[in-house]
């Protein structure tokens, strides 16, 4: 068992990780006795297990991940919607909240073409396209806040080590944020002066994700973000 | 520009090419990742005269939907050179040759792709040739190979390729157009290193057994110090964002 790679450290895909009997973790495949990586990403040692954290890459569906997305077409018993996945997800009307049975009504009242809605991933397999539920608390259709797009990559370092990045964020900036494994973010706020700096904030996480010391950065951008609004309200004021 | 002359000699009296080059000296070559906002993974590389923009998307739903299969994600590669690529304007329609180059390029690269993971999507891969002087299918896949990682789409490694041919009876790696027009042979050769796979291998003109022995060794050798190169430039986009906010805090703490 030898460590190849710096642990922390960019590895590009071929990229020899270690070599002998480690646990293959994602993105890392064998050849022979050697790891190698198979993406562009961080190195990372759990234990025995040698694992790459990718620094890109879209979003692929799996059973249980909460997503946001857009209604894209109404059929005769569901609706399709745009998760941001290679793969076009249904939410079956049966999968909505409310009395069973044959449907009367139009599916429109519930979900139009262009609507948000929250879900969460029912079923995946490489066979069938995702399945969506609305059933559930906080779940069903996005009719306020403000939407954040960024790569599904990024997620995990929005989200931080047991929530610490996310959590800091929603104490920060007292928004409301919800985080789509798809890539999809929506922030409510008291103003949209809160908002805005918990947009900027995402963004910040996104584009800087791979770098150390990302919480106490945005930590900072925030404050001097709220003081910046601070004095330009006692001006207008 | 002027309609390239014959040249007298490819190679001169102290043993040097019309570059200037050895006959075992790649030509200088650049490489850029990330370099096109809207493809998910991109990449140019510029090799001597040779300018190659490649793009890649994916992976992504399927259209026409019956392309798609059912255990695996499809790529589909288009090569094309600009109409301004070459002296003489060049058709912007597909022709025989741009068709057969976007076959051999896809099947270099399906190899390396971890296409099971993506069932019934494809991955595109583009490669536009701005300007062409030779060996444009080796850069082009150097370059596509690069643009694949940056897309993130798990891959075993990047594919390098390089040329290697005959000149004036003499083995020469890397060959420019003039050499290759004028030249007696051409070997394209696309190499996965780590897995030791040749995936890319045409030849055109006459070699000896022991001179395509020779040859063939040569552009192995390349494509190895491609393979580094590529990678540096892969590592090398991650690298100054990965420093550049660092500096900036250490600034801040000064001032």
């Amino acid at each position: 068992m030898v460590l190849v790679a710096e642990p922390k450290q960019v590895v590009a895909p071929g990229e020899l990780l270690a070599e002998g009997d480690h646990l293959l973790g994602d993105n890392a495949y064998r050849l022979g006795t050697k790891i190698f990586s198979d993406s562009i990403g961080i190195l990372e040692i759990d234990g025995n297990r040698v694992f790459v954290v990718p620094l890109k890459g879209g979003y692929i569906p799996r059973a249980g991940d909460l997503v946001a997305g857009r209604i894209v077409d109404i059929g005769l018993s569901g609706w399709s919607v745009d998760i941001r996945a290679p793969y076009e997800a249904m939410l079956p009307a049966s999968e909505t909240p409310g009395p069973r049975g044959p449907r009367r009504r139009d599916l429109s009242t519930s979900f139009d073409v262009g609507d948000m809605v929250l879900a969460e991933i029912l079923a995946f397999d490489r066979t069938r396209d995702p399945l969506l539920t609305v059933k559930g608390p906080g779940l069903g259709k996005v009719a306020s806040g403000r939407v954040v797009e960024i790569s599904a990559a990024k997620i995990p370092r929005l989200i931080g080590r047991k929530g610490s990045m996310i959590s800091m964020l929603k104490k920060e900036t007292d928004c409301q944020i919800t985080v789509g494994q798809n890539g999809v973010v929506l922030v409510w706020g008291k103003s949209p002066d809160a908002e805005r700096v918990a947009v900027e904030a995402i963004y910040m996480v996104e584009r800087e994700a791979h770098t150390r010391g990302l919480t106490d950065r945005i930590r900072d951008m925030i404050s001097r973000s709220k003081m910046v609004e601070q004095v330009a309200g006692t001006q207008t004021a | 520009m002027p309609e390239p002359k014959q040249p007298e000699k490819l190679i001169d009296d102290k043993g040097l090419r019309i570059d200037g080059r050895r006959l075992d000296e790649l030509r200088p070559i650049k490489l850029e990742v990330g370099v096109l906002d809207k493809a998910d993974g991109s990449a140019y590389i510029e090799q001597g005269k040779n300018k190659i923009l490649a793009a890649v998307y994916g992976p992504r739903e399927a259209h026409p939907k019956h392309i798609a299969m059912p255990e695996r994600a499809v790529i589909r590669c288009r090569y094309h050179m600009a109409p301004f690529s070459v002296d003489e304007r060049k058709s912007p329609a597909p022709s025989r040759r741009e068709m057969e180059l976007s076959k051999v390029i896809r099947e270099s690269l399906e190899p390396v792709v971890l296409t099971d993971l993506y069932p019934r999507t494809t991955i595109d891969v583009f490669v536009e040739v701005l300007q062409s002087d030779g060996g444009s299918r080796c850069a082009g896949i150097t370059a596509a190979s690069l643009a694949l990682a940056d897309a993130g789409i798990p891959m075993r490694e990047m594919v390098a390729a390089c040329a290697v041919g005959k000149i004036q009876g003499k083995l020469a790696l890397d060959l420019s157009d003039a050499e290759d027009k004028y030249g007696e042979a051409d070997i394209p050769v696309a190499l996965v290193p780590n897995a030791g796979l040749v995936t890319l291998l045409q030849m055109d003109g006459h070699l000896t057994l022991s001179e395509f022995e020779h040859g063939f060794s040569m552009a192995l050798d390349a494509c190895k110090t491609l393979h580094g190169m590529q990678r540096d430039a892969l590592k090398k986009k991650y690298a100054t964002m990965r420093e550049a906010p660092e500096e900036r805090e250490e600034a801040e703490v000064v001032a």
